[in-house]
């Protein structure tokens, strides 16, 4: 009898373990329109209302466990904000007069200025789901979706930067990659002086921490240095990303890591971890066709 | 034991991991702390191995998983796969040892929680994902372990309380046959004749 039960026992643990080793190798190995995919994605369509009412019930009792953070990092962010506006005060000043200039030489040279967001639409979506492990993968779920004409590429901002692109994308929701997703990267543009281009990457084992790479290594770049995006529109490596998107803020610009490593440490400018909206911007005048996936090999195996 | 109770434990388990992801993914994953966010899944599964033994903890581990990679659009059998072991060998701590003190939970949660952290990380970068080894990390995984064997005991209580009156060798029953059979079991009940 004893014997019995245990053979049962580990007849049942084995079949588990083949199952959910069949699942993987079958996963890994098919494309994003493989039958596995398809229920996937059909049966997160289910699911995405029951997580979008449970996170709005929810709502109230993660307003509660944030309200501790928040407030201790609502202090140091007035402080910080202090310097910077009075810092900006003095800035707006002088790009004033230098606007004033462009546009009077803009107008002289014909230059076409039509990048930036005039371009997109942008659609306001709701945060309803979050992958549980951000080292690995950091990425939101957004209740808008291929109804609402979100495609895969599309960008996203939210709380005054940059927050990431559009990796997957059902009827009436879509992933989200996060810029601090270690597959992710952005071209990018630093605000220093000489407005030197980079490629910005999440720091390993601190996504917060953002690195810009490939810089000059004589850049003149100083902490507190605004990043924005480069936008590059080659028609051969076409960037996800609008140029001018504000990414993030210059935390830590070591001459000899820029001497050795070409690079700095960046923060971003949103609030990634406490999103409760995004701004998906959909391109106008689209061929209707979805973009290439772009990432590491988790995108690569069919993960968004 | 009548029809309906044999239904009830699957029942309840269906239940309860059903809300323990949808409740995870929309709510807790949303709350940092330390630059973490608690992850209740695997001690849900850790509590259900402790209370119902190894092979229920092993199916319910593999059915949270599959739903947690199914939900979050990951490589499917990944997360089933960690669940699977913790469910186990919850489960296998409980008949093998059947530890009665208060804070097994705990031990328990905290083991599971970091089995489940690590193993998902090591498993990723065997799938081809870059490998997050840092301090930080560490650091991280640390404090995720302490989130989560804070959270371990009211998990624990919480599981039981829900799954309390359909476990096959629950207290309460034992206490019903107690009073049924006049608190010994029908082979050990003294004859009339002796």
């Amino acid at each position: 009898m004893y014997d019995k039960q245990v053979r049962r026992r580990r007849a049942v643990l084995a079949l588990l373990v083949v199952v959910s080793l069949i699942l993987l190798t079958a996963y890994f190995g098919e494309s994003a329109g493989s039958p596995l995919h398809s229920v996937q994605r059909g049966v997160v369509a289910v699911l995405s209302p029951v997580q979008e009412g449970a996170s709005r019930a929810l709502k109230p009792v993660r307003d509660f466990f944030g309200w501790f953070g928040d407030t201790a990092r609502a202090k140091k962010e007035r402080d910080q904000l202090r310097k910077q506006r009075d810092q900006l005060l003095q800035e707006v000043a002088g790009y004033k007069v230098a606007m004033q200039n462009y546009q009077q030489l803009a107008g002289i040279l014909g230059v076409d200025d039509s990048g930036g967001l005039r371009g997109y639409d942008q659609h306001t979506a709701r945060v309803i789901g979050r992958s549980l492990d951000n080292l690995v993968s950091d990425r939101l779920q957004l209740d808008a979706g291929s109804g609402d004409g979100v495609r895969v590429g599309d960008p996203v901002i939210g709380d005054g930067g940059l927050v990431g692109h559009v990796s997957f994308v059902g009827s009436d929701y879509s992933f989200v990659t996060l810029v601090t997703d270690p597959s992710s990267a952005v071209s990018v543009r630093v605000l220093d002086a000489a407005g030197d281009f980079g490629l910005m990457k999440s720091s390993v084992g601190n996504p917060l921490d953002l690195l810009v790479q490939l810089l000059p290594r004589d850049a003149s770049i100083q902490q507190g240095d605004i990043v924005v995006t480069a936008g590059s529109r080659s028609s051969a490596l076409e960037s996800l990303y609008p140029p001018n998107i504000p990414v993030g803020r210059v935390t830590k610009a070591d001459p000899v890591e820029l001497d050795a490593d070409q690079q700095v440490h960046v923060s971003p400018l949103a609030d990634l971890r406490h999103l409760v909206f995004a701004q998906i911007l959909i391109g106008r005048g689209g061929s209707g066709q979805q973009r290439a996936q772009v990432g590491g090999p988790a995108v690569a195996a069919g993960g968004p | 034991m009548n029809r309906g109770e044999g239904y009830q434990l699957p029942l309840r388990l269906a239940l309860l991991g059903f809300l323990t992801v949808v409740v995870q993914i929309a709510a807790i994953s949303q709350v940092t702390v330390f630059g973490v966010s608690a992850d209740i899944s695997p001690l849900v599964v850790a509590s259900v191995g402790l209370l119902a033994g190894s092979l229920p903890g092993a199916v319910f581990g593999f059915a949270v998983g599959l739903f947690v990679d199914v939900a979050l659009v990951q490589t499917l059998g990944v997360t089933s796969l960690l669940f699977i072991a913790i469910g186990y060998w919850s489960g296998r701590l409980r008949e093998l040892r059947d530890p009665a003190h208060g804070l097994v939970p705990l031990a328990v949660g905290a083991v599971a929680t970091g089995f489940s952290t690590v193993g998902f990380a090591l498993m990723q970068f065997l799938l081809g994902v870059r490998a997050p080894v840092s301090w930080l990390l560490l650091r991280q995984v640390v404090v995720t372990i302490l989130i989560g064997s804070l959270l371990a005991l009211p998990i624990y209580a919480l599981v039981r309380r829900i799954v309390r009156g359909s476990l096959p060798q629950d207290p309460r029953r034992r206490r019903r046959r107690a009073y049924t059979t006049g608190g010994l079991s029908p082979l050990q009940r003294p004859s009339a004749g002796r």
